[in-house]
């Protein structure tokens, strides 16, 4: 047994800030070839632990990655961090070692550590392999998998290109090793950029040009062909993943990796289909840096482990029957049932004529390679094609991805990567934005297109030639008992759209929920302005319309579109957004009376999707006479939660907030009351005039939200209540009361304050359109500031005397916190989806910089 | 109990010395020219001048030391002398006297160095960032006056920021002169929140205080209505409780700089008598952000302003229908 004389040798690192100096410990073992090695180790040393975490980390790092997971690990587990040979402060080894080597050493330090007893491993970038292939050795003691911005395989992709450039000859020496420089732009690609110590923390054993030599030797060591000598031990492993499907497994990434990109996750969650999946969607290559991962970490294993998994499958409520098809179109039925308008006219089809459309479809999504539990981005505007495509992938067992224009581009790229679709189908524009933005899935184009525009798309096919390739199809197919049915993504007002997985039980459950309460029986016959209900038509076995409006912009629905759609069909039922109802009621005065004459025949106005003033809701009242006018309350992860019709709403008034009504039947809606600092307690009440997050459960909510698991385990409680985010309270007579989002309560030295109660009573002051009030100040100590946007524009953010006074005079009336100033913004910003839910945290951004003297932003 | 009260001519010296009597407490004051205040004893001289600052003093059984140069005009040496020697002679004259309870008056510009404060906490007094003379002297003062604090004599500094009310003549009585002038402008868009203290409520403070100084001893406490208002809708209220017009005129930020710089420049070098129109301090004051956290000084003081801002305002419209200030104009 030697040790060479001229590396240097294992040190514990100096004093830097997230590590505990006990820590640290340096362990002797004898490598493969009968060498002394000295391994520097971040152990947590806890005697006897029910569970040990093996971390490891990639490069350029070292064990100072998982100082988050170490602060924050519970006590009766023990964690244990090395960092390789020749990285960090272990031994600088001289000699180059490849993957095999270092799954070695691994192996030989937890002997010599003594890791016996459950393990979970935990590993970044190249030290995923590195841990999987420790793993394969230790299958009987494996609790869980846990992998970040890793890669094993990559079936046929080529290599990360920032790898491969790496590599080459005359880059490899340069950036890895005679300069940091491998390490400074990993760390560069951060977001937001570390702060100056964590940069001198990851940088700190590699100063100097010796002690980089492991950097460049992990790159080398990445088997770029299958000729190079870690290729098929890499190989092994990814062949031995078969081995972990018994294995709980936890994949987290963060979306913005240059290095190891989405790719890489879907590689592995297709070689791992039963792991849980989240993703990061503002962290980049180290996600440890930019997202909480440590939490994440501890609640999984929390969840997975030491409760059996028991936790977040209870749903607390029956769970939702079984459907066998959503499509319920009476027998017999041979009436239009789906309406739209096209350019210059109506066009219909046929009860009969839409079900074998549907038939046909479903069977040509099969011949076209489309096989069940396939994701299917649709980007059609609402009307026949979208309700026939949907309804065909509910038939052949297909998860229909909800993508709408009302999203904003932003977040509808988001959601795009984030829901992974296989195939896409879409109306010409959406292929040119599939393409340009470089969406996942294959291309199936609705509507015309020219052959070589559909070439260079890379369009596969048309709706049109699938309905052909299906047709004299009737193999029946069972896509299995209850398969997932829908992803859809919430509005993206408060944080980036978040996917929404819902099951078929679940749709037939929502649907049953919708008809129970509107009473919706085969004489009704439905105007769909709202798109998500624009599709519930056929499942409710009642005609539908979609009047002539640009989905994407709500805003753009008039009252003679609204009239003339009311018409065609005689409907008896109108489903509008706030938006569209606004311009309708804008536009009312070109109604002529023979227009105003089929609105007057509506039976029900339901209007959904974000808060409705109650001065919009009597307007469209005159215009719909023999209407009831109802506003449901509830969220894309569980709609309805609650009903109040106009008539309730004018009689209960606006003074504690918004009434949405009592909860609808078989949803509970309890409150999870606030502390003094505004955080949410988990105890659900239903007691009176408590204030706290509202949090519902139903059998016609959300499945889970998708590749999101950290976020749906925070959402949702042991018991399966889901946190709405939004404040609220109870009052005595069983109303539900809303008065704003917990992000947006204002925190004052007084306690939590509800914005709403607020903004109502500013809406109250004439030449006011509309007011956002937020909180002020640090934490604790904020003040309530009053933002109006006001018919008379200006630019001045101070409204004057007159106004001010009249905003404090009804916030004194309405009980309020005189607010510490009233200001005014030439227009509020809203949701693009509804164009009514105000961004508070925006408005909050504005007006601290306002009221800080700086010179304000314009929006 | 027996309270000395320095400064006493001064708009809070004598709101203080008011409240004193109503409660029933003896007061002895002191300063340099005649308060005309009843029922006090009176002792005249400077706060530096040991001897009649002893003399003051015997028999008290507490100190607030509210007197002090303040403003813009005057040399270091001025300051210093009233500010920082007075502090230090009064301190000393307490500790021989036996006194047990001391309330220093500071400011909060001793421990900030100009940026926007947004909802601050007090903080150290810091001679070193505190900027102009008036401040860096304070700052001095509030170090000497804390750093007396001991189990005999307990000494707490309460930094009440901008008092305003009837009578005042530092701040309502410049604004309104200026606005019947149509000198008065914003700085900027006006918008900048300010705390502020109602003149009663910074005696109430001072009160609470004497009470509290045990378990507020060795503190620096902000004091404010605890109601950051604009600075533009604060100036706009009390220029109308005066039955005046609200200015329209706006200086930009960087011009109200500009033209401080300029004027404290001018000023000194034409040894011009009085307060410049403009300074770079009043310009970042009236365009920067000035509002603390209150949980502190209420939780030690056990105290809460009685007088809200509006109800403050409505005070002062009828001070101003009683009888014209007739030293308004200083």
């Amino acid at each position: 047994m030697s040790r060479p004389p001229s590396h240097e040798q294992a040190t514990r690192p100096p004093a830097l800030p997230g590590i505990e100096p006990a820590w640290s410990r340096l362990v002797d073992i004898v490598d493969t070839r009968g060498t002394d090695r000295t391994f520097h180790v971040l152990d947590t040393q806890v005697p006897d632990p029910l569970l040990t975490v093996l971390c490891v980390h990639g490069n350029p790092s070292w064990s100072y990655l998982w100082r988050d997971v170490i602060a924050q690990a519970p006590p009766t587990v023990r964690v244990v961090a090395p960092d390789h040979l020749s990285m960090g402060f272990s031994d600088r080894t001289g000699a180059d070692r490849d993957l095999a080597d270092r799954i070695d050493d691994l192996d030989r330090l937890s002997t010599a550590i003594g890791i016996d007893g459950p393990v979970v491993t935990l590993a970044h970038d190249w030290g995923g392999p590195i841990s999987l292939g420790w793993a394969r050795r230790h299958l009987a003691a494996l609790q869980g998998v846990i992998l970040t911005n890793t890669a094993v395989g990559r079936g046929d992709a080529p290599a990360p290109r920032l790898i491969s450039a790496a590599r080459l000859p005359a880059v490899l020496g340069a950036v890895t090793q005679r300069t940091p420089l491998f390490i400074r732009a990993a760390l560069r690609m951060s977001s937001p950029q570390p702060d100056a110590d964590v940069r001198d923390g990851f940088l700190a054993p590699y100063r100097t040009r010796d002690r980089r030599a492991g950097i460049r030797a992990f790159v080398a060591d990445i088997p770029l062909d299958p000729t190079h000598a870690s290729a098929s031990t890499l190989e092994r492993i990814e062949r031995d993943l078969t081995l972990f499907t018994d294995v709980p497994a936890l994949l987290m990434w963060g979306t913005r990796d240059l290095v190891f990109g989405e790719r890489y996750l879907h590689d592995l969650e297709d070689r791992l289909p039963h792991a849980d999946v989240h993703r990061f969607v503002d962290a980049a290559h180290f996600v440890t840096e930019d997202a909480p991962v440590a939490a994440a970490v501890w609640d999984w294993i929390d969840e997975r482990l030491s409760r059996n998994g028991v936790t977040g499958s209870g749903l607390g409520v029956d769970e939702p029957q079984p459907v066998a098809s959503l499509l319920t179109v009476p027998e017999g039925a041979d009436g239009p049932l789906v309406t739209e308008w096209r350019e210059h006219g109506w066009r219909s089809v046929e009860a009969p004529t839409f079900v074998a459309r549907v038939r046909c479809l479903a069977a040509g999504f099969r011949t076209t390679g489309i096989a069940s539990g396939d994701r299917v981005a649709v980007m059609i505007p609402p009307g026949i094609d979208l309700t026939a495509v949907v309804y065909a992938c509910w038939e052949a067992g297909l998860i229909v991805v909800l993508v709408d224009g009302g999203l904003g581009v932003r977040n509808m790229h988001r959601a795009v990567r984030a829901a992974d679709p296989d195939w896409l189908v879409g109306i010409p524009s959406a292929m040119v934005a599939a393409r340009a933005f470089g969406w996942p899935g294959r291309k199936i184009v609705v509507g015309e297109m020219d052959p070589r525009l559909r070439r260079s798309l890379r369009v596969q096919r048309s709706l049109r030639e699938t309905e052909f390739a299906g047709e004299g199809s009737h193999e029946h197919h069972d896509p299995g008992d209850d398969p997932p049915a829908v992803v859809g993504f919430t509005s993206g007002s408060t944080g980036p759209s978040k996917g929404v997985r819902y099951r078929r039980s679940q749709l037939g459950a929502q649907r049953d929920a919708i008809a129970a309460l509107y009473e919706i029986g085969p004489t009704d016959r439905l105007v769909a302005a709202f798109a998500p209900f624009a599709l519930y038509g056929p499942a409710l076995g009642i005609a539908s319309v979609v009047p002539d409006l640009d989905i994407t912009r709500p805003g753009t629905l008039t009252g003679r579109a609204l009239s003339a759609a009311v018409e065609q069909i005689d409907a008896t039922l109108v489903f509008l957004s706030p938006a569209a109802m606004a311009n309708v009621v804008a536009t009312a005065g070109e109604l002529t009376s023979e227009e105003r004459a089929p609105l007057g025949r509506v039976r029900l106005v339901l209007c959904a999707g974000a808060p409705v003033r109650l001065g919009l809701l009597q307007a469209m009242a005159d215009l719909t006479p023999s209407a009831a006018l109802h506003t449901p309350y509830g969220m894309t992860e569980v709609l309805p939660v609650a009903d109040i019709s106009l008539t309730q709403r004018m009689a209960v008034g606006e003074a504690h907030g918004a009434c949405v009504g009592r909860p609808v039947e078989g949803v509970g809606v309890r409150i999870h009351p606030l502390d003094h600092d505004g955080r949410p307690g988990s105890q659900p009440t239903n007691e009176p005039d408590v204030l706290g997050e509202v949090v519902v459960r139903a059998r016609h909510g959300k499945d889970s939200y998708d590749r999101l698991w950290w976020t749906e385990h925070r959402s949702r409680t042991a018991d399966g209540w889901h946190r709405t985010g939004d404040v609220g309270h109870l009052d005595g007579d069983g109303f539900l009361w809303i008065g704003g989002r917990v992000q947006h309560l204002m925190l004052t030295a007084d306690g939590p304050l509800a914005p709403v109660v607020y903004e109502h009573a500013a809406e109250r002051v004439p030449g006011v359109i509309r007011a956002a009030a937020v909180g002020v100040g640090p934490v604790g100590t904020q003040v309530p500031v009053v933002v109006l946007e006001m018919h008379q524009r200006s630019r001045r953010p101070l409204p004057g005397p007159e106004v001010t006074d009249a905003v404090r005079h009804e916030m004194a009336e309405a009980g309020c916190l005189s607010p510490a100033a009233v200001l005014a913004m030439t227009s509020i910003p809203v949701d693009k989806r509804h164009n009514s839910k105000v961004d508070r945290t925006r408005v909050a951004v504005w007006a601290e910089k306002v009221l800080a003297g700086k010179r304000p932003v314009r929006w | 109990m027996r309270v000395l009260v320095t400064g006493s001519s001064s708009l809070l010296g004598r709101m203080l010395v008011a409240r004193l009597l109503e409660r029933g407490d003896t007061v002895s004051v002191l300063q340099r020219q005649p308060a005309h205040l009843a029922g006090v004893e009176e002792v005249l001289g400077s706060v530096a001048d040991p001897t009649a600052v002893r003399r003051a003093i015997a028999g008290c059984d507490a100190v607030v030391h509210v007197a002090a140069k303040v403003g813009i005009v005057g040399t270091w040496a001025e300051f210093a002398e009233t500010n920082i020697v007075g502090t230090r002679v009064v301190v000393h004259a307490a500790q021989e006297a036996g006194v047990n309870r001391f309330v220093h008056v500071s400011s909060p510009s001793v421990a900030h160095s100009g940026s926007a404060l947004i909802g601050a906490e007090a903080g150290p007094a810091s001679p070193k960032s505190a900027r102009g003379h008036y401040a860096k002297s304070k700052a001095e003062a509030e170090l000497i006056a804390l750093g007396a604090n001991s189990s005999a004599m307990c000494v707490v500094a309460l930094r009440p920021h901008l008092i305003w009310g009837p009578g005042d003549i530092q701040l309502v009585g410049r604004i309104v002169e200026r606005a019947r002038q149509g000198r008065l402008a914003y700085v900027g868009s006006g918008a900048a929140l300010i705390d502020s203290t109602f003149i009663d409520n910074a005696a109430g403070a001072l009160i609470a205080a004497i009470g509290r100084a045990g378990s507020a001893a060795g503190e620096a406490l902000i004091v404010s209505n605890g109601e950051p208002r604009p600075i533009g809708e604060l100036v706009d209220s009390i220029v109308i409780a005066h039955g005046l017009t609200p200015p329209r005129l706006r200086v930009p930020r960087p011009f109200a700089f500009a033209g401080g710089w300029i004027a404290e420049r001018l000023w000194r070098a034409l040894r011009l008598d009085g307060e410049p129109p403009m300074t770079t301090f009043l310009a970042e004051q009236l365009g920067t952000a000035h509002w603390f956290d209150q949980r502190r000084t209420r939780e030690l003081l056990r105290w809460t302003p009685h007088v809200s801002i509006d109800r403050g305002i409505v005070r002062l419209a009828a001070a101003h229908a009683a009888g014209p200030i007739s030293s308004a104009a200083g």
